[in-house]
């Protein structure tokens, strides 16, 4: 977002000719010193302008940080990272300057999922020299595109705007929530993200309102560079309503190798939060190098009666994913959903899962897990559903299924499960399969390669979940399942 | 035109075809009869290309070309169908879905544009009821929960659909209760052109009836050990195998 904004900024305030000459080496000059310290804390949050209370929470979490010790109970392993190696605020990137310098397999992709051109190169982060102006053109219209969405939300009192911007326009609204759902101190991850997160989505829905779209093609155009430590807010108040929709179908290019993203959702009584990702950051070469660490902190707090959320992911990228977006059951009668299709190809390692904690009385949780195999890839389920004492009437059903293509690969589920009340009641299910050859063998003899075959058996496989997901994405993130699918087989 | 010379393949260990020879000019309906395990179906995968079916001698051409050196895709897009004696389930997979994965993956192999949706829907509601297939059964995951018969029609359906230049029935008619045996047959004969050779693998003379037939060879222990016109299996019905059983004993 701030890269956007910024370059919107500076596009407005020069005539286009300058323009052309003028930002693309300013913008590259944007860069904290390398590693982390107080110091590295403190330009974050002076480059942003933030208030002393935001500086102070910030560097509360850096002490806190420097106390803990990185976990290591996931089923993933990688090279111990040494935190002082890396930038922690370079927003923008350097941007290349021509398709050239991208590499030809991520192009590649996005001519099969047909990202139109302008797209691509916004997500590319594209800055043309002499013919600049597809760079501003899209510009251009994620700013219009952004004005009318804007207009249409703030008459029905939504807030939506980068969380950087909300420290400084709404504090009492930050500050009430920030940290309430995942704490400071929740994990290594999250701790360091409140100490050093670049930018995020901050959004709130008043009493009584139905958002009146999707909060998602505004994202898509807008956030793409949120950078590492991605920090988001979404609070629905009382009987309020909203769908969220993070991330996009095309791989993104991006230089950081580490992310770690916090992501808090506050549902207040009778209220309901959708939220739906698909990431596809990129995994690391064939033979598992260079792809991106992925420590995500996702939770949401069903906070009042009645209350629902709902997560829905579809996870391909990554070289490691390492994320449980869970529900804490607070209200009574609070519902939490949490569907999921993760792959993995290649060299690449997903632990990933949920967890459901009931504490009010009559609540419910679905889980509905779907992990698929390839390659030389471990995909871990990894599932905690807890009632509390007073959880009285309690419920999960959990579904876990897992398809291995090839015999390289590896599937693991992990369920975890606590009743201390005896009226809760946890169904568990779970499967796994291989590609069955006779499956493959009659696509294949109806002449679909092999190739598409898996897609379609997968596709099939993962449809409960794909179902889930708003209409227009998930026709997208069929297309990503091929992509991400392919070499895995013949 | 199909040309199997001295075919000879195995599954593992175990040599099934011996020495088959079978040949089925442009136009024309063969039946294959035979005794259970006598190699029927392994003869229809091997044709098609099913992984696993090792070839270890003799050689089979279609139009010309050899088939054998294909990968069974290839051989679909040529124009070799199989329609399976147990058709395969694929949850998920709404049959509509599946159908218009193959015609456009038959399309884009031989170069040819894909079909429009409403091109293809036409193209399903003109075949479908014919077959006795309904809605429900289009929207439905491939083969998935269909009973033993509406798995047959459907198999019907795809060959309608695709068109194929060698028609491959396995067992067809088995599990079609008389009033389907009759729908399908039905379907069979609208496909019978000068251009298409078929195949017909059965049990039973009945069928036969409905799909009468230029041509009845009798399958024993991987080779065609006798061949005649349709009252052959008028015969068979008769005496059953016995004869042939002593013949290679
Ligand atoms: N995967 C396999 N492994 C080992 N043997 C096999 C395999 N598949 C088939 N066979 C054997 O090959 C022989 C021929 O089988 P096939 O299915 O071709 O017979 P068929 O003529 O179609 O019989 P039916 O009339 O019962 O359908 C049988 O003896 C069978 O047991
Ligand atoms: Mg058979």
């Amino acid at each position: 977002m701030p890269a956007v904004q910024e370059t919107v900024e500076r596009v407005r305030a020069i005539d286009v000719d300058q323009y052309k000459y003028g930002f693309v080496t300013d913008i590259e000059s944007e860069k904290a010193p390398k590693g982390l310290s107080e110091d590295t804390v403190r330009y974050i949050s002076a480059r942003k302008n933030e208030p002393e209370w935001m500086l102070e929470w910030r560097l509360d979490a850096y002490r806190r940080w420097l106390t803990m010790e990185e976990p290591t109970w996931a089923r993933v392993s990688y090279p111990k990272i040494d935190f002082q190696d890396y930038y922690y605020y370079s927003a923008p990137k350097a941007a290349p300057k021509s398709i050239d310098e991208i590499d030809p397999e991520i192009l590649k992709t996005y001519e099969k999922l047909g990202i139109p051109l302008r797209e691509r190169d916004a997500l590319l982060g594209i800055q043309r020299e002499g013919g600049s102006k597809v760079a501003v053109d899209a510009v251009f219209d994620s700013v219009s595109v952004a004005t009318t969405f804007k207009e249409e939300l703030a008459k029905a009192g939504v807030i939506f705007m980068p969380i950087s911007e909300a420290i400084r326009e709404h504090p009492e609204l930050v500050k009430k929530y920030l940290g309430s759902v995942v704490p400071v101190s929740d994990n290594f991850y999250a701790t360091l993200n409140s100490a050093v997160f670049s930018d995020g989505s901050f959004v709130y829905v008043p009493k009584g309102v139905r958002c009146p779209m999707e909060l998602s093609t505004y994202f898509r155009i807008n956030e793409r560079n949120t950078g590492q430590f991605e920090r988001t807010l979404i609070i629905a108040d009382e009987g309020a309503y909203v769908s969220y929709l993070e991330g996009c179908t095309a791989p993104q290019r991006d230089e950081n190798q580490l992310h770690a993203a916090v992501v808090e959702l506050v549902a207040m009584k009778d209220a309901e939060i959708k939220y739906s990702t698909v990431q596809n950051w990129y995994p690391g070469d064939k033979d598992g190098k260079g792809g991106i660490y992925n420590f995500v902190t996702k939770r949401g707090d069903c906070r009042g009666d009645n209350s629902k959320i709902s997560w829905t992911q579809v996870e391909t990228g990554s070289a490691i994913t390492w994320k449980y977006p869970s529900c804490i059951l607070r209200g009574d009668n609070s519902q939490g959903e949490f569907y999921s299709i993760a792959i993995s190809n290649g060299h690449q390692q997903v632990d990933s899962g949920t967890k459901m904690i009931h504490l009010g009385k009559n609540t419910s949780s679905r889980i509905i897990s779907k992990g698929i195999a390839a390659g030389h890839s471990d995909n871990t389920y990894r599932g905690l559903v807890s009632a509390h004492r007073k959880a009285t009437g309690a419920r999960n059903f959990t579904n876990c299924d897992s398809l291995l293509i090839g015999d390289l690969c590896g599937a693991h589920t992990v369920p975890y499960m606590e009743a201390k009340n005896a009226s809760a009641q946890f169904e568990h299910e779970a499967t796994t399969s291989k590609i069955s050859e006779d499956q493959l063998f009659y696509c294949l003899q109806r002449g679909l390669s092999q190739e598409e075959a898996v897609a379609l058996i997968v596709n099939g496989f993962v449809r409960d979940v794909l179902q889930q997901l708003p209409m227009e994405f998930a026709v997208e993130a069929q297309k990503l399942i091929a992509v991400s699918l392919e070499g895995s087989v013949g | 035109m199909l040309e199997i010379r001295n075919l000879h393949a195995r599954i593992g260990e175990n040599e099934i075809l011996k020495g088959l020879d079978l040949t089925i000019p442009d136009g024309e309906v063969h039946a294959i009869m035979g005794p259970n395990g006598s190699g029927k179906s392994t003869l229809s995968y091997v044709l098609s290309g099913k992984p696993d079916y090792e070839v270890t001698d003799g050689s089979v051409s279609f139009d010309g070309a050899d088939l054998l050196a294909l990968d069974a895709d290839a051989r679909a897009a040529a124009g070799v169908f199989l329609a399976f004696q147990y058709p395969i389930e694929i949850p998920g997979v709404a049959n509509m879905t599946f159908l218009r994965a193959a015609m456009n993956a038959q399309r884009k192999a031989r170069g040819e544009e894909e079909i429009s949706t409403p091109d293809f829907l036409k193209l399903v509601r003109a075949k479908a009821p014919d077959l006795g297939i309904s809605q429900d059964m289009l929207r439905r995951g491939v083969n998935v929960g269909f009973s033993g018969g509406e798995k047959k029609r459907n198999e019907i359906l795809q060959m309608a659909l695709l068109e194929p230049k060698l028609c491959i029935l396995d067992e067809t008619d088995s599990g079609l209760d008389i009033d389907a045996l009759k729908v399908v047959a039905h379907g069979v004969n609208a496909l019978r052109s000068p251009k298409r050779s078929m195949l017909v693998i059965t049990h039973y003379q009945r069928l036969l009836d409905h799909i009468v037939p230029d041509v009845v060879h009798v399958m024993h222990k991987g080779r065609i050990v006798r061949s005649g016109g349709k009252e052959l299996a008028l015969e068979l019905e008769e005496s059953g195998y016995a004869a042939y059983a002593q013949d290679a004993a």
